[in-house]
């Protein structure tokens, strides 16, 4: 078949579904992409971070606030079961990803990963791979082969990430060669090509340059009709310019992290409900 | 131990006396150190002024002769440079895929609490003696290879036409084996350690993907550490290609171009110390000259091997853009 | 069935996601085995790279042990036929030739160490390369080399001679393992004695060696466990004594080389004597290698 998958009648067609097979995931009433409950996870015996309670709306940019330590990054690696390789780690509670329960008996990790994907602090593009490679390898490593998939989802993506324009000609060329903004971005589009549900971001911008952060601030705006994002970030000012609600955590004296407070954005930056947010607002701690 | 200066002003003066002024003591260690660089340099001289004899009177093609008779002056020495190549083959075949094996094994599959124990053990294979590797070859493998190995083999391989001959169990066969089990240590130790240095964000990157453990290992991992897994194939290379006494215990020291694998034959290195002892004149200058040969791919190999292994070490394996 | 209202430039990314989840869905099974077959081959993989060690270590002793009795200690070796032979002077060859060579080595592998220690330039990556280079280089060159520098010079085989090969086998990893340990000496140690007006010397002799003594002691070991293994070196230079030899202008008998002499001889009480030699030289080394990474382990963990 020669005919571009663009359609949902041709990729449904394609696939031996039918087209309303295709869409009902996305329309079971499932406003919430993900769902955390008393979520808690543990180092040898010891919580870094405790009982957390929210929830991520799609089409939403979700950011986790709070002073460092205060285990937002524990937390959002909790979400895509990223402690499954540490020996000494424990999450307990409930994290379900639309009707999937996350840490459930029968969801396989691997598989959850190609649903819940994540960009990390710092660029970590492949280096032996090309623009391309670094692209499709997530939809290589999940079985796809098919070579006008993996270019359509390539070019999308690198579309998505603001990448392609600058790409599109060379993309054999090694990725180390890109700079450490177009770096990131390239992460971001080999995130997005496997089409998850969810893109978690790990203090994304915090190794880039006022330029290369501003772009992907607003790339975060362009992205979350695609991807529901949850976003980590110690920048308070970024939060306030990407999220749309902003969960706020906070390092016990049992050097415990907790959920304070989970607000829209625009309350909890102006009228927050706990006094304690109130202080972290107005610099009252780092 | 005591910093001169704060003791009693006897002592101090005893001890400025045997001090040696500064600059004679960087030329002393300068020249310490030259002696390295002088050596390796009079080693090339001196193999090359032994060897010259043997070029002058023979020419070069002796290098790829196929006769080697010394009692009628013929000196080719093919048989035995294709026994070196051979033999190092097979180890260097049989040591990248096990030797890769155990290396990520070791780097990143085995238990954790197991895995410095364990390559502590595969790198004691190294401090075996090659006279200990010789002699077990000899007494314990070789009937293995005789009784059981090779007609195995042959069983299924001899379609090849590489099998031919005799179920001896020493010869070519046996050699490469034991080099085999030589050089695997080195090319662990190296493998382990390039392979372990991936930068682990990577590791994490492909995770994220939704990648199996494998495909970690043999997308991300892998390839990131291949300038420093040439290195380590590169120096594996160069320690069979020059290894000895093991090989001439086993290899049945035969001056014939061998037809097939099992079959009896010769390594330069074999060659050199089996006959070294009756050799005089122009046989004598042969051997040199074999040996010059030897000397010099060493020491172009290891020094390709080095700068390989190096390249990793300074770069570090993460802006690694070797295309 | 589209009464749905929502963006429909979605269409192509949500049809996307659905196609790359069904693949994704069916092939997990095959690619998790695959993946779990993979890693037990390369767990395979190390059991393979064990065997040969345990198989080594028992035969050896299985065979050796039954030769170590009072002759093999103290007996030299007899001519084939006659029984109540021994090592003995082997093993004082060994340790002579041995001796010698680390007494020559240390001195130059330390000096050589702190040049590389303390200097950077040019000159230091010169002399570092040849000193890797040389570590690699067939150790059958280096004995053909002492032949021609000590036997054809001097004229006939002698323990001198075999100490040369071994002491250039010993020098780099005398010389590399300095200069790691000199490098570990905190440079503030250094500093002091230099700020007291001690002359660059005294601060390395009375301060930095001191200091470094332990990785110097790892390095010698692990040095002579690698030079008293070696035999090819000395089937050129020493030649070889039946008789009890301790005169190192003469030719001696050491334990690697009285190993490949006996075990190519077809006489049973030889190759018996053999491998109690072999056994011996391999117990030696193994225990020198071990020792010395006890050693380093041990100040790996002081250092912290």
């Amino acid at each position: 078949m020669t005919e571009p998958l663009t359609t949902p009648a041709h990729i449904a067609q394609s696939i031996g579904l039918t087209t309303e097979e295709v869409f009902v995931g996305h329309h079971a009433g499932a406003a919430k992409a993900m769902r955390l409950e008393n979520v808690t996870v543990t180092f040898g015996g010891r919580a870094a971070v405790r009982g957390v309670t929210f929830d991520a709306y799609q089409r939403e940019v979700t950011a986790l606030i709070g002073p460092s330590g205060s285990g937002k990054t524990t937390l959002l690696r909790a979400l895509n079961r990223m402690h499954d390789t540490v020996r000494s780690a424990a999450v307990t509670g409930t994290v379900m990803l639309g009707d999937t329960d996350v840490y459930g008996r029968s969801t396989d990790p691997t598989l959850l990963r190609s649903r819940v994907g994540m960009v990390f602090q710092r660029p970590n593009p492949f280096p032996t791979m090309s623009i391309y490679e670094n692209a499709v390898a997530g939809l290589r490593f999940n079985g796809v082969r098919k070579k006008s998939l993996l270019d359509e989802a390539a070019e999308s993506s690198l579309v998505a990430a603001a990448l392609w324009d600058s790409v599109r000609d060379r993309l054999k060329v090694h990725a180390s060669t890109l700079s450490g903004g177009e770096q990131q971005r390239l992460c971001i589009a080999r995130a997005l090509a496997v089409e998850p549900e969810v893109l978690l971001m790990d203090e994304p911008t915090s190794a880039l340059d006022p330029i290369a952060t501003k772009r992907i601030e607003e790339l975060i705006g362009e992205l979350k009709d695609r991807v529901t994002i949850i976003i980590v970030t110690h920048n308070m000012q970024q939060a306030m310019r990407v999220s749309d609600r902003c969960a706020f955590l906070l390092m016990g004296e049992d050097r415990t992290g907790e959920l304070i407070e989970f607000n829209s954005t625009s309350k909890l930056f102006s009228e927050p409900d706990d006094p304690r947010t109130l202080d972290y607002i107005n610099g009252r701690f780092g | 131990m005591s910093i001169s200066g704060s003791p009693s002003p006897g002592t101090a003066r005893r001890t400025w006396r045997l001090a040696v002024p500064d600059r004679t003591y960087r030329i002393l260690l300068g020249v310490a150190g030259g002696i390295f660089a002088a050596l390796l340099i009079a080693f090339v001289v001196a193999m090359a002024t032994q060897a010259v004899p043997a070029f002058s009177k023979l020419g070069v093609s002796f290098l790829w002769g196929s006769n080697w008779d010394p009692a009628h002056n013929h000196f080719g020495v093919l048989p035995f440079a294709v026994g070196t190549i051979e033999t190092t083959v097979i180890a260097v075949a049989l040591a990248v895929p096990i030797g890769l094996g155990t290396a990520l094994a070791l780097a990143y599959l085995a238990p954790r609490r197991l895995r410095a124990p364990l390559s502590t053990a595969v790198e004691l294979l190294a401090a075996v003696p090659s006279v200990v590797y010789g002699l077990w070859g000899l007494v314990a493998v070789a009937p293995l290879f005789r009784t059981t190995v090779e007609p195995q083999l042959t069983s299924v391989l001899g379609w090849t036409g590489l099998l031919g001959g005799p179920n001896q169990g020493v010869g070519l066969l046996l050699a490469g084996v034991i080099l085999f089990i030589m050089v695997l240590p080195t090319m662990v130790a190296i493998s382990r350690d390039v392979l372990a240095a991936v930068p682990h964000d990577q590791v994490e990157g492909a995770m994220a993907l939704g990648a199996t453990r494998w495909q970690v290992l043999r997308k991300v991992i892998v390839p990131g550490a291949r300038v420093g897994l040439l290195g380590a194939f590169t120096l594996a290379t160069g320690r069979a290609l020059g290894e000895t006494v093991a090989v001439a215990l086993v290899i049945g020291n035969s001056a014939h171009l061998a037809p097939s694998l099992k079959a009896n034959a010769g390594t330069i290195p074999s060659l050199i110390v089996s006959s070294f002892g009756e050799a005089s004149g122009t046989q004598l200058n042969v051997l040199f000259a074999a040996a010059l040969v030897l000397l010099v791919v060493g020491i172009g190999v290891n020094a390709l091997a080095r700068v390989f292994v190096r390249s990793v070490k300074r770069s570090g394996a993460a802006s690694v853009t070797v295309a | 069935m589209s009464s749905i209202s929502f963006d429909s430039s979605l269409d192509p990314i949500l049809s996307r996601r659905a196609a790359i989840q069904k693949i994704a869905a069916s092939s997990i099974a095959r690619r998790k085995v695959y993946s779990k077959v993979a890693i037990s081959v390369c767990l395979l993989c190390l059991v393979v790279a064990l065997i040969p060690l345990v198989a080594i270590i028992t035969y050896v002793a299985a065979k050796g042990i039954p030769a170590w009795n009072a002759d093999f200690f103290t007996q030299v070796t007899k001519p084939e036929g006659i029984p109540n032979g021994g090592v003995w002077n082997a093993i004082v060859g060994s340790l002579i030739i041995d001796g010698i060579a680390v007494a020559a080595s240390v001195p130059f592998g330390i000096l050589g160490g702190l040049f590389l220690a303390e200097s950077d330039g040019p000159a230091a990556a010169a002399v570092r390369f040849s000193a890797d280079i040389l570590t690699g280089v067939p150790s059958i060159t280096i004995g053909i080399f002492g032949y021609i520098v000590w036997v054809k010079t001097v004229g006939s085989y002698s323990g001198f001679a075999g100490a040369f090969a071994i002491a250039i086998i010993m020098l780099p990893v005398i010389m590399r393992a300095a200069e790691t340990a000199i490098r570990g000496v905190p440079v503030t140690l250094r500093e002091a004695g230099l700020s007291l007006g001690a002359r660059r010397s005294t601060v390395a002799r009375r301060v930095v060696l001191p200091a470094a003594l332990p990785g110097l002691l790892t390095g010698v070991l692990l040095a002579v466990a690698r030079g008293a293994g070696e035999t090819a070196p000395l089937l050129f230079t020493i030649f070889g004594n039946q008789f009890f030899q301790a005169n190192p202008t003469k030719a001696m008998e050491a334990l690697p080389q009285a190993i490949y002499t006996y075990s190519s001889q077809p006489y049973n009480d030889l190759i018996q004597i053999a491998w109690g030699a072999a056994l011996l030289l391999m117990v030696v080394i193994l225990v020198l290698n071990v020792g010395s990474r006890l050693m380093a382990a041990r100040l790996r963990r002081e250092r912290r």
